[in-house]
């Protein structure tokens, strides 16, 4: 029998029914339509379905739609605010951090996870923090220089993001 | 560090290529929004599952899908028995050959089941947890048959045989007992055996490489939907959907024109995605069913059922002077095919000496079948595994001269005039510049550290061109829509869409590009052998170039004037010549708006077959540092060296550099297929196939060398398959240098460098190190 439950998406209020079977990417993915995150393995080895689960970096391949019932729930569909992307997001962009894009909503939700938890980190720390996102295009070097950039400028600028959507939200008005 | 060195030195001529524009589908790869094979879904869908073998060689006694069907929710099954068999015949599929009477036995098994994972039956249900359970209730019945695995075992005279037909081809007499050598093929240029004679030194070695994966973190997917005439469309992350659509049509018998295949964005193919698996079933199952039918692979199928690259046995013997030239080389390679013929042998007996100019030369290869899944193009088919072998023994022969290693290479480089061993004359080609750069480099000159070795190696890709269309439509406003029909795996939008912006002298943002489908523009071979960027940049060239000339005929229209005295200029039409008269200058923007009167929409259409394909060379150098303790050899240092012809977008051309290079040194270090006696994959899954991780890996720095190819309006070379050519023997050499020993089987892991170093030093070796 499916499971009702309720949680917090990427902000917002919702309800899905879920089977006991299946898993919170599936429940993302199948039922709320939100194919942003991505299945690279189904096992936890790959990190394309990494999600923030009340605030902590998971697999989202491994964890059961039941269990984050009550639960918050951020995906690479709730990074930009608006028109306005993430640091990271643009920084990826600009360091051309992406080949095929298929690894890359995985290595932003962990990135971004990674800055929360240590705004300056070194190269070494960024490289470990990001072992469990494989990525077979790149060969990592963009992605990491783009991670650092980005750590970089949200130090420097930590309220930025939050000033450039007043404005843009002044000028829409 | 990215660096760019040019030959001869480039001017700043372009306003938009060579520059480092924001790729046009970033955003959507950057906010979840791009859509991949697995993310389309249609109303009423139905999950399709496989069936696959758990024995890796049995004959298929009998399937009984009774049971399966009677489940509530199963919808429609497929076997052998709903796909017609075919002839033997070749055709082209990215630089290997596939032959639809294997394809059709590959994507779902007829007489055998060849290897573990062997498709053999497929259903469609209307849910996941049905399709898995209708599997479950498909009876077959097998008859068990000896296996073989490894490529030597199975050139054994008494090895068990996968196909009882095949005769080996190349060989004269021809061979009156099958076996399961499928080819043998065999490139000579002059006198190898005499030459060895005035040879100083010669060195001899042979080699074994295992199968690794090409890894995309995509599983294949697919979308099919079958209307009740016929009609089919279908989704899928292909690196060529016309490709898909042959296929397809081939195996269900079905008219080209009634299937209409759609590219996703594609989460990485290095050629593994240039065949066809779960699509011509789900096709099938949604025809049957009258469904729309979804098959994704688990990761498991993937490393099971699609293609990895062979694993190979290679013998290599080169001689050469005191002084440093190479005077001959030979070499025999052993390519496992997988399951069916068509191992990269060929290229790969090709490619082995491209990078010298050698007069004595002896390719030999041999395409072997054993009980594992066909092999599949990855980048470079079929070159890493000569050239490793081969730049191993280049390392070696220095090394006994005494000569600089990259001195020796350049000493013996192919150059333009250069005649290859397999045939063609090179034209203008940056091998020598490549070593130079490498000379020059920082890295080179670097001091090591205690337990650290430096390695160089070089590398030869071909690159090819082929059938090609785009279509670029001048909208009313003056913008532009771009339509390619080459999958963009990784940039090629951007670049596209920077020569056409140069070519018409308008913003790059005012082109928005596409990949259209198989129903929406003329034919297109596959995104591979490093073609897209060639091939599709000179087709956007040509009908940029339509759009000028329109422009112009519009203009000379209006203006009562010849069209010879109408001049396409930096997005303008202007007056010249003699005949000019008085106007102004117009932007192709008010010709596009005037478009309607002045004879209707203006579109350049440019449907070539791109000839001009230039190879592209590479040199890489790496420094790698031994834990004597572990046996765990780790890149410190990785420097890129490449001739691109022209980079059109350098953060893509670097993209590849240091992708290829972090694929090269996995498969130098880490992957490999590992086999139980039982015939079985034992590693089929990322945990235990450990691609490289951002931990394992130092910043990769790139040389861009740009010697331009004169065949291309831009100078482009296809450079996506040479980064991957020379990591495997760079890293060998590098760990050479830094143990005193040489490894002659790949990947170099922790347990074998470990084992190799404590039997040395038990020996009491003095070459030892470390």
């Amino acid at each position: 029998m499916k499971h009702h439950i309720q949680i917090s998406l990427n902000g917002d209020p919702v309800e899905v029914l879920v089977e006991p079977s299946q898993t919170l990417l599936d429940v993302l993915r199948d039922e709320l339509g939100l194919t942003g995150t991505k299945e690279g393995c189904g096992t936890g080895d790959c990190g394309a379905c990494s999600v923030m689960v009340d605030n902590r970096l998971v697999c989202g391949c491994l964890v059961l739609g039941p269990e984050v019932a009550g639960k918050s729930v951020e995906t690479i569909e709730g990074m930009a605010e608006g028109e306005v992307l993430h640091p990271l997001q643009r920084h990826f962009l600009e360091h051309a951090a992406l080949q095929c894009g298929i690894c890359t909503p995985g290595f932003l939700v962990a990135a971004k996870a990674l800055l929360a938890h240590n705004p300056d980190p070194t190269e070494t720390e960024v490289r470990y923090w990001l072992a469990g996102n494989l990525c077979r295009c790149t060969g990592y070097d963009k992605i990491i220089r783009a991670v650092m950039d980005a750590a970089a400028e949200m130090r420097q600028a930590p309220n930025a993001r939050a000033e450039l959507k007043d404005q843009l939200q002044h000028a829409g008005a | 560090m990215q660096e760019k060195i040019g030959n001869p030195p480039v001017e700043q001529e372009f306003k938009w290529v060579g520059t480092r524009q924001v790729r046009p589908d970033g955003i959507d790869k950057v906010t979840g929004r791009a859509k991949f094979g697995a993310d389309y879904n249609l109303p009423g869908q139905l999950t399709g599952a496989v069936l696959r073998s758990p024995h890796p060689h049995a004959r298929i006694v009998s399937i009984d899908t009774s049971q399966a069907a009677a489940l509530q929710g199963v919808k429609a099954i497929v076997t052998r028995d709903d796909f017609n068999d075919q002839d033997s015949e070749f055709v082209p599929a990215g630089e290997m050959l596939v032959n639809y009477r294997d394809v059709v036995r590959n994507v779902m098994a007829r007489e055998k089941v060849l290897y573990e994972g062997h498709a053999v039956a497929a259903v469609a249900a209307t849910s996941p947890i049905i399709a898995k359970r209708a599997l479950k209730l498909i009876n077959v019945e097998y008859e068990i048959l000896p296996h073989v695995i490894d490529v030597l075992d199975a050139i054994k005279p008494d090895a068990p045989l996968l196909h009882d037909d095949m005769i080996t081809t190349g060989v004269e007499p021809a061979p009156t007992t099958p076996s399961n050598i499928a080819k043998k093929v065999e490139f000579t240029l002059g006198d190898s055996g005499a030459a060895f004679a005035k040879a100083d030194v010669v060195v001899e070695r042979a080699f074994d490489t295992k199968p690794v994966h090409q890894g995309y973190i995509e599983p294949h997917a697919c979308l099919a939907d079958v209307s009740e005439d016929g009609a089919a469309e279908l989704w899928v992350c292909t690196q060529g959907h016309w490709i898909v659509r042959a296929h397809c049509a081939r195996l269900l018998g079905w008219d080209v024109s009634k299937i209409k295949v759609n590219a996703s964005e594609i989460g990485g193919g290095f050629g593994g995605k240039t065949v066809v698996y779960l699509e011509p079933l789900a096709l099938a199952l949604s025809k049957k069913s009258g469904k729309p039918v979804k098959m994704v692979m688990s990761r498991e199928d993937v490393f099971k059922a699609s293609g990895p690259t062979s694993g190979a046995h290679i013998r290599v013997k080169m001689g050469a002077t005191k002084d440093g030239r190479i005077v001959a080389a030979e070499t025999e390679l052993f390519y496992q095919a997988g399951a069916f013929q068509g191992s990269p042998v060929g290229p790969g007996a090709m490619c082995a000496f491209a990078p010298y100019d050698l007069e004595h030369v002896k390719s030999v290869g041999y395409d072997v079948v054993s009980n594992r899944s066909k092999v599949a193009a990855y980048r470079a088919p079929g070159g890493p595994i000569s050239e490793y072998a081969v730049e191993s023994v280049v390392d070696e022969l220095a090394r006994e001269i005494g000569m600089d290693p990259i001195d020796f290479r350049l000493k013996n480089a192919a150059k333009e005039g250069t005649k290859a061993a397999y045939g063609p004359q090179f034209g203008p080609i940056g091998l020598i510049e490549t070593l130079e750069a490498a000379k020059n480099s920082d890295h080179w000159k670097a001091p090591l550290g205690p337990n650290q070795g430096r390695g160089v190696a070089s590398g030869f890709w071909f690159n090819i061109g082929g059938e090609t269309s785009v279509t670029l439509n001048l909208n009313e406003d003056g913008t532009l829509t771009l339509m390619a029909g080459t999958p963009d795996i990784g940039g090629l939008r951007a670049s596209l869409c920077l020569m056409a912006a140069e070519e018409l002298g308008i913003d790059y943002p005012k082109i928005r590009p596409i990949i259209a489908d198989t129903a929406s523009l003329g034919y297109n071979f596959l995104t591979g052998g490093s073609r897209a960027t060639f091939s599709s940049g000179m087709a956007t060239v040509e009908a940029a170039q339509q759009i000028k000339t329109e422009a112009c005929r519009r203009a000379a229209q209006l203006w009562d004037v010849p069209e010879e005295a109408v001049l396409y200029e930096d997005g303008y039409v202007r007056p010249a010549g003699d005949n000019a008269g008085p106007q102004d200058p117009m932007h192709i923007s008010e010709i596009a708006r005037m478009a309607g009167k002045t004879g209707g929409p203006i579109t350049g259409v440019a449907k070539i077959n791109a000839q001009g394909a230039a190879p592209s060379f590479g040199t890489q150098i790496a420094d790698v540092e031994i834990d004597p303790e572990t046996g765990r050899a780790t890149v410190t240092r990785y420097t890129v060296i490449q001739d691109a012809g022209r980079a059109i977008h350098p953060d893509y051309v670097e993209g590849q550099f240091q992708g290829g290079a972090a694929q090269g040194i996995g498969w130098a270090l880490n992957e490999e297929y590992i086999y139980g006696d039982d015939g079985k994959l034992e590693n089929p899954g990322f945990l235990d196939y450990r691609i490289p991780v951002a931990s394992d890996l130092p910043m990769i720095d790139t040389i861009i060398v740009e010697v331009p190819n004169p065949r291309h309006p831009y100078g482009v070379r296809g450079i996506g398959e040479t980064p991957i050519v020379p990591p495997m023997a760079t890293v060998a050499n590098a760990v050479r240098d830094a143990t005193g020993l040489r490894f002659t089987e790949l990947p170099m892991s922790p347990p074998r460098v470990l084992k190799a170093i404590n039997e040395a030093r038990a020996a009491g070796d003095t070459n030892l190190k470390v």
